[in-house]
């Protein structure tokens, strides 16, 4: 396993996650709140066995796509998707959009969790389940791509699933401990850091898709995040005086 | 049909947020991929235009949305 590679992979996975598992762990508690941890539970895990699923069944199937056009289609989509990311993360820390608040979605989530209680008290098991369901497998969504896109063709796809996985682990824990929404999270930084290294990881799987022979190979990824850091710096700041 | 819209529009969601952006960034792979096809000999530069234009991308997107943004909030401090 080569460090320089690998190590930008599991952190990038391993940041992605924490940050929606922090926001799926919202709805779940929510749920728990209004019904109880049996729904609650029995939908996480349906949905966390599903994502595991895909990403077991997508990963392999992946590798036997020609690694150029692997590398070229990822790096894309990584594009596409870190930079819509980091363009967020740049607006929200520059107060241009708000900021995402997790006691706010809890409180939100709480208040149609009861209203669906008032108008369908029987089947509000299996809502409440659902609901858990679907927050799990929606913000889960992200976290497989990621794993699938900077794991595959590397055969890093283990390393990257581990550090989602530590991730889950640490705010379920955190979850468990403290039973409400885990408002601190400085959830903006992370989608900052997040968007930066995938941003970095799209340039250079579509430059390599594309036959560019980037000057200190893996290096390189580490060079693109610094520069993608100082640009989304610059805008920012820029952004934050054009408000004043 | 309803959930297969549904499906369908969160997958594009995860990559479309902004269509200026998610245009612009395909506009800048287009022509990377055609500098490639054309000047086979000259791999950086197409690393270059990649690089700098997905750099030049973001920024040029943040600071337009900086813009339209202010000139909301004086158009709303004006009514």
């Amino acid at each position: 396993m080569i460090w320089t590679t690998s190590a930008p992979a599991i952190t990038a996975a391993f940041l992605s996650s924490l940050v929606e598992a922090v926001e799926a762990l919202t709805i779940v508690l929510a749920v728990a709140t209004v019904r109880g941890w049996r729904p609650a539970a029995t939908g996480a895990f349906a949905g966390l066995a599903l994502l595991v699923l895909m990403v077991f069944a997508l990963g392999p199937l992946l590798d036997r796509i020609p690694l150029r056009l692997l590398q070229f289609v990822i790096g894309v989509l990584l594009l596409l998707f870190g930079m819509r990311w980091l363009r967020k993360a740049i607006l929200r820390a520059a107060g241009i959009i708000a900021l995402h608040d997790e006691a706010v979605a809890f409180a939100a989530e709480t208040e149609e969790l009861r209203d669906q209680a008032r108008r369908h008290d029987v089947r509000l098991d299996w809502l409440a389940g659902l609901a858990s369901f679907k927050a799990v497998v929606l913000e889960g969504l992200e976290v497989v791509f990621i794993v699938i896109a900077v794991g595959a063709g590397r055969g890093l796809i283990g390393a990257a699933s581990l550090g989602a996985f530590v991730a889950c682990l640490v705010v379920v824990a955190l979850g468990l401990v403290i039973h409400r929404p885990l408002a601190r999270v400085p959830e903006n930084t992370l989608k900052f850091a997040v968007g930066v290294m995938l941003s970095a990881f799209g340039i250079f799987w579509t430059g390599e898709g594309l036959g560019v022979p980037w000057p200190g190979e893996d290096v390189a990824i580490t060079a693109f995040a610094a520069l993608f850091l100082m640009v989304a710096l610059a805008a920012v700041a820029l952004s934050r005086r054009a408000r004043a | 049909m309803t959930t297969l819209t549904t499906v369908f529009q969160m997958v594009i969601g995860l990559f479309v947020d902004d269509g200026s952006l998610a245009l612009a960034i395909i506009l800048i792979v287009l022509l990377s991929s055609i500098v490639a096809n054309l000047m086979p000999d000259m791999p950086l530069a197409t690393g270059a235009i990649l690089l700098l234009g997905c750099l030049g991308v973001l920024f040029s997107n943040v600071m337009k949305a900086a813009s339209d943004s202010h000139s909301k909030s004086m158009k709303q401090a004006d009514d």
